[in-house]
């Protein structure tokens, strides 16, 4: 698709037991993109996240990240190589502040053992903890710093996660349902709030099933089916491709497949 | 100061050391029931030195110290290969294993115990007490400490994060065994006494208490656990044998009523002094906006 991709996926295969979750999928994401990763439940969408971001080992192909390889790399380092993510269900740390969950974001930017001993929650005017009050300021994430992240509600504790990735300044931000469970007033706050962090030049993959969001955000989309690529191109045409429009609203052959195949 | 004061200070001090001992690793999740072993070889190891080696205080407590250190750090691998109850069994069999080999060791004076020649007093107990929860409290307000919490709430993030949580449990074993080597040291040359027989598996347990319902998420947490296990049980002894009662039903009415600990994150937030005026955390994050 592009000359200069910051994600190439090459024959990506991941099996559990007899089921391909994975099968052979191959993209690129342009550099500075805002691309969509669609395809119905059970497509292998999150799958493939946790195959880039190291949860667990590719069965086959590889993952290349800006010219290095990094599926051979630790899942721990991949976020200092430029790759950050949020996830489907809400991770962010129980017991820790929204300040603090939002500072861990920061963890690979630390450097040494003077980083890590450097004592964060007391310094009050700390370069760390003015980073992270500003880029929730920059969300407009307007809650109590030392808030307790479980009382808070669903849409601001899914945004908190979204500067929590942005924390490690990733060059490719992957979004696993962002929108997901958010009022329209949200979603819109959401897609302009992303494209911002977009125009700074942080590439986007985003995992999402809202479509209107993913019209208004990204131009470029890939579609799962399967754990097959099905679609890869422009997101205008997405919903006119013949194969698209068989995986989400069905057809003989479909059919068949989706009785062995309960997601 | 009464004889009994001094006692119950001493006593106090070498608990709430010996309770950040269990707290630095159960503030990442791992739960050490095997305390009394790490105590035991600090204080045994203080005591050789001090009466077989005839060396000075200011060798036997940081070569003791080093020596615990050494063995959480070896012990650990072993043991983080094991979750949830399966690394409970795996510390309590280490605590069970040290008290038997002490038992049996003639070296060590086995069931007769071991004489330490020299005395500590009581002044230099509340300095290490004081310097342990300066230096504990440090370290969880330090990145590190950020880092050891998010390992408690939810490894495979912890991993995503950039955290490396293997390197960071070994650590918090390994300034857990130094700090329960320290305990011990510290018992060894007030008490001028130690047999294997007092670093019992019920030390074990007790130690865990103090954490668990102190609480793990601050360190505020087993200072208030420790003060509450020492000075309830010496309160309590007007009663008599009723104390003992009244003392078990009080833990479990702390485990029904408040299973996350005495003190929280969230309570420490709440009377910090820095949010006695303006907006308050508890109610700023109820009338914030969103779904």
């Amino acid at each position: 698709m592009a000359a200069d991709p910051i994600l190439a996926l090459n024959n990506v295969t991941k099996r559990f037991g007899g089921l391909t979750v994975s099968d052979q999928v191959s993209f690129t994401v342009p550099r500075g993109a805002r691309m969509a990763l669609i395809g119905p439940n059970g497509a292998g969408k999150t799958t493939l996240f946790n195959l880039m971001s190291g949860v667990y080992p590719l069965d086959g192909g590889e993952i290349v990240l800006d010219g290095q390889r990094i599926d051979t790399v630790p899942s721990r380092r991949r976020i200092a190589m430029g790759l950050s993510r949020s996830f489907q269900n809400i991770r962010l740390m129980p017991h820790l502040s929204v300040i603090e969950n939002v500072m861990l974001g920061q963890h690979a930017q630390a450097s040494g053992i003077s980083d890590l001993l450097t004592p964060i929650s007391w310094m009050r005017g700390g370069v760390w903890r003015r980073l992270a009050m500003e880029r929730l300021e920059a969300a407009g994430i307007s809650v109590h710093p030392d808030a307790d992240v479980a009382s808070l509600p669903y849409g601001v504790r899914k945004k908190i996660e979204v500067v929590r990735a942005l924390m490690s300044k990733p060059r490719l931000l992957m979004l696993d349902e962002p929108a997901a469970g958010l009022n329209p007033h949200e979603t819109a706050e959401l897609s302009a709030f992303l494209k911002a962090v977009a125009a700074t030049g942080v590439t986007l993959l985003v995992v999402e099933h809202d479509m209107s969001f993913v019209h208004d955000l990204c131009e470029h989309t890939v579609v799962l089916n399967f754990g097959k690529l099905i679609y890869e191109g422009p997101t205008r045409a997405v919903q006119d491709d013949e194969a698209v429009r068989e995986a989400y609203l069905g057809s003989r052959r479909v059919e068949t497949a989706g009785g062995s195949h309960a997601a | 100061m009464s004889g009994y004061a001094t006692g119950i200070i001493a006593i106090l001090c070498i608990n709430l050391i010996f309770a950040y001992a269990i707290f630095v690793t159960a503030a990442a999740g791992q739960l050490n029931l095997g305390g009394a072993g790490f105590q035991a070889i600090g204080a045994y190891t203080a005591a050789w030195l001090s009466s077989n080696a005839g060396q000075p205080v200011i060798v036997t407590i940081p070569l003791a110290m080093v020596t615990t250190a050494l063995i959480g750090f070896l012990i650990s691998f072993p043991v983080l290969r094991t979750r949830g109850v399966y690394m409970v069994l795996a510390t309590f069999a280490f605590g069970q294993f040290v008290s038997g080999f002490l038992l049996r060791s003639p070296t060590f004076g086995g069931a007769i115990g071991m004489v330490v020649s020299d005395y500590v007093g009581v002044g230099l107990l509340v300095a290490a007490a004081i310097i342990t929860t300066g230096l504990v409290f440090f370290l969880m307000a330090s990145r590190l400490g950020l880092a050891i919490r998010s390992i408690h709430d939810d490894e495979p993030v912890s991993t995503i994060m950039g955290v490396n949580v293997r390197a960071v449990q070994v650590t918090t074993f390994t300034i857990g065994g130094a700090l329960a080597g320290l305990s011990g040291a510290l018992y060894a040359h007030h008490f001028s006494f130690v047999e294997a027989q007092y670093f019992n598996s019920l030390l074990s347990i007790y130690v865990l208490l103090f954490v668990l319902i102190g609480g793990t998420q601050t360190a505020w947490g087993p200072l208030v656990g420790s003060l509450f296990f020492t000075l309830l049980p010496e309160v309590l002894r007007v009663g008599g044998s009723w104390r003992y009662v009244v003392f078990g039903v009080a833990i479990v009415a702390m485990m029904v009523l408040r299973p996350q600990g005495i003190v929280t994150r969230e309570l420490v937030s709440r009377l910090s002094p820095r949010n006695w005026f303006g907006s308050r955390p508890a109610p700023a994050a109820r009338l914030a906006d969103g779904g």
